[in-house]
């Protein structure tokens, strides 16, 4: 599993708003990345092309590539649920089926395309997953509960569950902590970090120490004014990026000049 | 310090507290009242029909005697109406909330829309004159290949004026509001839920299975017991499209008739203790409109835990 993403000069537009202009970025295999940026730069919006998530917003389009080892996101006949099945994404809000139990949010991906497991297949699946989430042991005692009645920590690991349950090469997470208490923010972050062994992982970040503790690289994007394009501005080691930035701006944000 | 600066807050946005909720007050109060008013109405105008002497009712049977066969006939046109009904109207909605591109799902939106505007004595005048004659060779051969089994049993109607067809234009009928109401529910899925299942690589399908149909469930319920409601009480339709008479299996012969209809094409003709027997045919209905909604909030209420009210 996990597999590489490059990404060559990638727009993207809404109807003719262009809102992210000209990426280019090679994401190593099982390594984090961190997104950061001023609000509305586009990381959000960036992230979505990476497993074609923007086609559900009407009028959302991309112009350029998008590499998963080698294989081109965008190329024709490439269907969007394989590359989502393959891309797996977290959310801003931790967003669980409400109607579902705990066990069947976790086992929800793999019932997809009519898949039929057995019974120990799939109490396999829920119990590795559940343990790969970090969430094993406050919930396998109320495994057929709501998910909906978890905590919001809770609910945004049996998300990250749920999503490593169907075995994505690569995990986009969009501000996944933001709605989390400092606790359940360290619990994710921990995660993430053991997350790397087995997956390509990026994240979406508005908190800088969180970049700085989780991520191997950083990205910097920037956006000129309202209106204009976000842009990539700069892309390097996590650390390089913090202490010893090439770019004026990055280093303005990072040491929290403005933005 | 003998005042608390917390207890003296503005006392004008308390005003509107109190209007709005005594306004909701008295609405909700009201609504209780009419419903018992009616209530008791009809109780009062029934009671005479209960324990008359069969000899002066329709028929010349007791009052007992004769609504079994209403009951059993209003229960079986909704029950047409409303499995023909919802699968198409629950099809149809989503495919104009999901499926259909933004243009056409409005046009369709607003046609079926226009559709539920249309007064019932329109649906039956169509039932009869179009629907009718046009269901006589089906039934025929129904009649003919799957006469064994006791719904189709023959001979076939000559003018199609049959149970089978009354329920066909009740779903017709009540398909438009079920529509209507269920899309306006499933448009309300919470996008968070969508994109859920569409991040795991649901195809457009599996993410209404997963996300969209399970949160719609209660509504659809609603939307489905307000069309039952209108089938159930639904009189011109019926009138002119059944071919009334005594209670019979077969759904393709002439035969049966139902609560509503039997008020409305009797009552002009009956005095006295048979307009008594009427009333009471519609404490029944009353009452079983009453019994199936709150059978349909129970199913509901059951699942509560997971609806994601929570
Ligand atoms: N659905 C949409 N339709 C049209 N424009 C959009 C849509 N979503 C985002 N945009 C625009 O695209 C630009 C980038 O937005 P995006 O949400 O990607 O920013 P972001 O970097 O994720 O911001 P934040 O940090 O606040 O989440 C903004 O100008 C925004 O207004
Ligand atoms: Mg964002």
């Amino acid at each position: 599993m996990s597999k590489r993403i490059d990404v060559a000069d990638l727009n993207v537009y809404y109807g003719n708003f262009l809102a992210v202009e000209d990426v280019n970025i090679n994401i190593d295999a099982k390594t984090v990345t961190a997104f950061i940026g001023p609000s509305g730069c586009g990381k959000s919006t960036f992230l979505r092309t990476l497993n074609r998530m923007h086609e559900v917003i009407p009028g959302a389009r991309v112009e350029g590539k998008v590499m998963l080892d080698g294989d081109n996101l965008y190329g024709s006949g490439v269907d969007p649920v394989t590359v989502r099945s393959q891309i797996g994404m977290v959310f801003q809000r931790p967003n669980p089926f409400p109607t579902m139990s705990i066990r069947d949010n976790v086992l929800a991906g793999i019932k997809l395309n009519n898949k039929r497991i057995s019974k120990s297949d799939a109490d396999g699946i829920v119990e590795s997953s559940l343990q790969g989430a970090n969430l094993w042991n406050e919930v396998k005692d109320r495994l057929d509960k709501p998910g909906s009645g978890l905590s919001g920590g809770q609910q945004q690991r049996l998300c990250i569950a749920r999503t490593i349950a169907v075995k994505p090469e690569v995990i986009l997470m969009d501000e996944p902590c933001s709605a989390l208490d400092p606790i359940s923010t360290l619990a994710i972050e921990d995660l993430i970090n053991e997350l790397k062994n087995d997956y390509t992982v990026v994240i979406v970040t508005h908190n800088m120490q969180q970049a700085a503790r989780v991520s191997d690289k950083t990205a910097f994007f920037n956006i000129a004014g309202t209106g204009k394009p976000g842009k990539l501005i700069e892309y390097a080691e996590t650390a390089t990026i913090f202490s010893n930035p090439s770019v004026k701006a990055t280093e303005d944000y990072v040491s929290g000049r403005f933005g | 310090m003998s005042s608390n600066a917390l207890t003296d807050s503005g006392s004008a946005g308390r005003a509107g507290d109190k209007i709005f909720s005594t306004a909701a007050m008295v609405a909700g109060s009201l609504i209780l009242f009419v419903l018992f008013c009616v209530a008791v109405f009809l109780v009062k105008e029934s009671i005479p029909a209960l324990t008359a002497d069969p000899a002066d009712l329709k028929g010349g049977v007791s009052f007992f005697a004769h609504i079994g066969a209403l009951i059993v006939g209003t229960l079986i046109a909704a029950a047409i109406a409303l499995l023909l009904a919802t699968p198409v109207a629950v099809g149809v909605a989503l495919f104009i909330s999901h499926y259909a591109p933004r243009r056409l799902a409005q046009g369709l939106g607003y046609i079926v829309d226009l559709l539920a505007a249309i007064p019932s004595v329109i649906y039956g005048a169509w039932g009869v004159t179009v629907l009718a004659p046009a269901l006589v060779p089906p039934y025929v051969w129904l009649a003919e290949n799957a006469g064994w089994i006791p719904l189709f049993t023959g001979p076939a109607s000559a003018t199609g004026k049959t149970m089978l067809t009354a329920g066909v234009v009740l779903a017709v009928m009540i398909m438009p509001i079920v529509t209507s109401l269920s899309r306006e529910i499933f448009l309300q899925t919470p996008k968070l839920h969508e994109e859920a299942a569409l991040a795991l690589g649901a195809t457009r399908w599996e993410m209404v299975r997963v996300a969209v149909l399970p949160f719609a469930r209660p509504g659809i319920v609603s939307a489905v017991m307000l069309g039952l409601g209108r089938a159930l009480g639904e009189t011109m339709a019926i009138a002119l499209v059944l071919s009334s008479g005594p209670m019979i299996a077969s759904l393709i012969q002439s035969g049966n008739q139902t609560i509503a209809a039997e008020i409305a094409l009797a009552f002009p003709e009956s005095s006295g203790v048979q307009t008594n027997a009427l009333f009471a045919a519609g404490l029944v209905l009353f009452v079983i409109t009453l019994a199936v909604n709150m059978v349909a909030r129970w199913i509901v209420a059951r699942h509560k835990e997971f609806s994601g009210a929570n």
